[in-house]
């Protein structure tokens, strides 16, 4: 290997195995959507009829769409601008967005992570007495009006604080002694406590109730446009792909490993997670509408109302309530961590490439100030609204365009996919044929691009949740732009000399040919 | 449960968790290459 390319190699670390990068993928792709997004989205689109059009967009985008990143990623052994950038030097760029899009969520996602934690501990004593709507809004998280404040809830400030000190110590360990060995050790325990949590939530009178209402097919939902959307927005949000995570791992593989073998597993896995959670949660609230005496339709929530409203009022109930509130808040604790490493590894892998800086350094350059925006913006009065606004916008017009854009310019204008799909059949234990690049040429853009029109049309018929406007122009959709602008500007900054930013695939294998 | 939930339901862990179980059983009966040496993360 030549020295550029191998100076880079051994200065940006690697997981040690192909297992521990599979487990860091997985705990990038479980998060907290699998627990608090799935259930309810199966359960409102058709129930057990849902698989069908979930599996379809497995399939059709989510995998090839993984695969695209995996591709991108391990062929040219970079951070998302580093591999964009040796790809074509135009799309630089896009890398950046990517990068801008994941600090952003780094932001907000912490703090959803520290009110979880805190829940754990409120677990014990039900601490929300009965009425956790009041209880989250009003002791907990002091939510005032709509705007910005700098009136900070000790109750949320002291976890956030916490748990940014964790992820910036896992990010300054490094690539295998930070991420691999907390994944290693982390996707086993959340696997396991889930596992616990469904076997707990099964023994509930009314659990049958709660998963007869999930799995119950209504067949006529499949021909509605809105069923299939939600499927694929779901495989799209679940997986981690389009915003450079998958691009980043994948970089940090070794060069002849199996890329699409792994890429099934992943994708299976994360899943084949999302049914696990949906058993436990519908069997859980199956028990709330039994005890309350009212149908599973009535108590059925997502997210943040499913997590911190309706769970808090089944451990009430329950009577294992404490060990179902550790096991439950833990999970989603150990799933937005694993998830959270793996989003600010795009911006600290990024840092590292372009300014070749060193693991403790790039860390600490992101981290730093990634968690005092966290802090300041998520740990006061207002954060509940910065997060939901931040979150709804960055999720439709961050990740679903760059997504998009991604994929796009390289098929139709980069034209890499033919090289990356003999890339990852070179030694791949899964061939990828020229159907692949037909679903991430055609098929693929075209279901997301739907969805975003959609949301598009939808956002701008009415301003989301009733928010003044100028939040929403600012935090929404100023904040989607910027990151967007900030990406291609910071694209023409300068790389280091040092820096190779040749195809490393050809160099090494030129060096092979002449040793 | 009715008799449509519980076929759902197993169909459902038939495909995604059976799906899960081949990928592991592909990937183990092939090995390629793990990296020589573990790189510092300098």
């Amino acid at each position: 290997m030549s020295e550029a390319v191998e100076h880079s190699e051994k200065h940006r670390g690697a997981f040690s195995s192909r297992k521990v990068f599979i487990l860091a993928a997985i705990g990038s792709a479980v998060g907290l959507g699998n627990i608090w997004r799935f259930p309810y989205v199966a359960y409102e689109n058709g129930g057990g009829a849902f698989i069908l059009p979930y599996l379809i967009a497995l399939l059709t985008a989510g995998l090839p769409f993984l695969l695209l990143d995996y591709g991108l990623g391990h062929r040219y052994r970079g951070s998302a601008p580093l591999s964009f950038r040796r790809a074509a030097r135009a799309s630089e760029g896009l890398g950046w967005w990517q990068v801008g899009i994941c600090f952003v969520i780094a932001v907000y996602y912490a703090a959803v992570i520290a009110w979880a934690a805190r829940y754990a501990f409120f677990s014990f004593d039900k601490a929300w007495g009965d009425d956790p709507e009041g209880f989250l809004f009003g002791s907990y998280l002091q939510a005032g009006d709509p705007g910005i404040s700098l009136d900070f809830v000790s109750g949320v400030t002291v976890p956030l604080v916490l748990v940014w000190v964790t992820v910036l110590a896992l990010m300054a360990l490094g690539v295998q002694k930070g991420i691999g060995v907390a994944s290693t050790i982390f996707i086993p325990i959340l696997f396991a406590a889930f596992i616990a949590l469904v076997v707990v939530a099964l023994t509930l009178d009314g659990a049958s109730a709660g998963l007869d209402a999930l799995f119950t097919p209504d067949w006529s939902a499949l021909g509605e446009t809105s069923v299939w959307i939600a499927a694929y927005g779901q495989i799209f949000f679940s997986l981690s792909v389009g915003f450079g995570i998958m691009i980043t791992y994948a970089s940090y593989v070794g060069r002849r490993s199996d890329m699409t073998g792994s890429g099934l597993v992943v994708g299976f896995a994360n899943s084949g997670f999302e049914l696990l959670a949906g058993i436990g949660v519908f069997a859980a609230l199956g028990f709330m509408a039994t005890a309350s005496g009212v149908g599973v339709d009535e108590v059925a929530t997502d997210g943040l109302g499913l997590a911190f409203i309706a769970f808090p009022a089944i451990i009430n109930e329950a009577p294992a309530g404490a060990l179902i509130g550790v096991l439950f808040f833990g999970s989603l604790v150990v799933a937005g961590v694993t998830s959270l490493v793996s989003v600010i590894e795009v911006v600290i892998s990024a840092v590292r490439d372009k300014f070749e800086m060193s693991r403790v350094g790039a860390s600490m350059a992101v981290g730093v100030p990634a968690a005092l925006i966290s802090i300041t913006l998520l740990g006061t009065t207002t954060g509940v609204y910065v997060l939901d606004i931040i979150d709804h916008f960055i999720n439709r017009f961050g990740i679903l365009v760059v997504a998009v854009a991604s994929m796009l310019a390289l098929v139709w204008v980069f034209r890499k996919t033919s090289l990356l799909r003999e890339h990852l059949n070179r030694d791949g234990s899964v061939q990828v044929g020229r159907w692949w690049e037909l679903l991430i040429g055609v098929f693929a853009p075209a279901a997301l691009t739907f969805i975003l029109v959609n949301e598009f049309i939808d956002n701008i018929q009415e301003p989301y949740e009733g928010y003044p406007t100028w939040m929403l122009a600012t935090l929404g959709w100023g904040l989607a732009a910027a990151v967007l602008v900030l990406g291609f500007v910071a694209a023409r900054l300068p790389w280091r000399e040092s820096t190779f930013l040749g195809d490393p695939e050809i160099q090494a294998r030129q060096d092979e040919r002449s040793s | 449960m009715s008799t449509s939930a519980v076929v759902m339901m197993l169909i459902a862990m038939l495909v995604l968790w059976g799906g899960l179980g081949v990928a592991i059983w592909n990937i183990n009966r092939y090995q390629g290459e793990e990296p020589e040496s573990v790189h510092r993360d300098l």
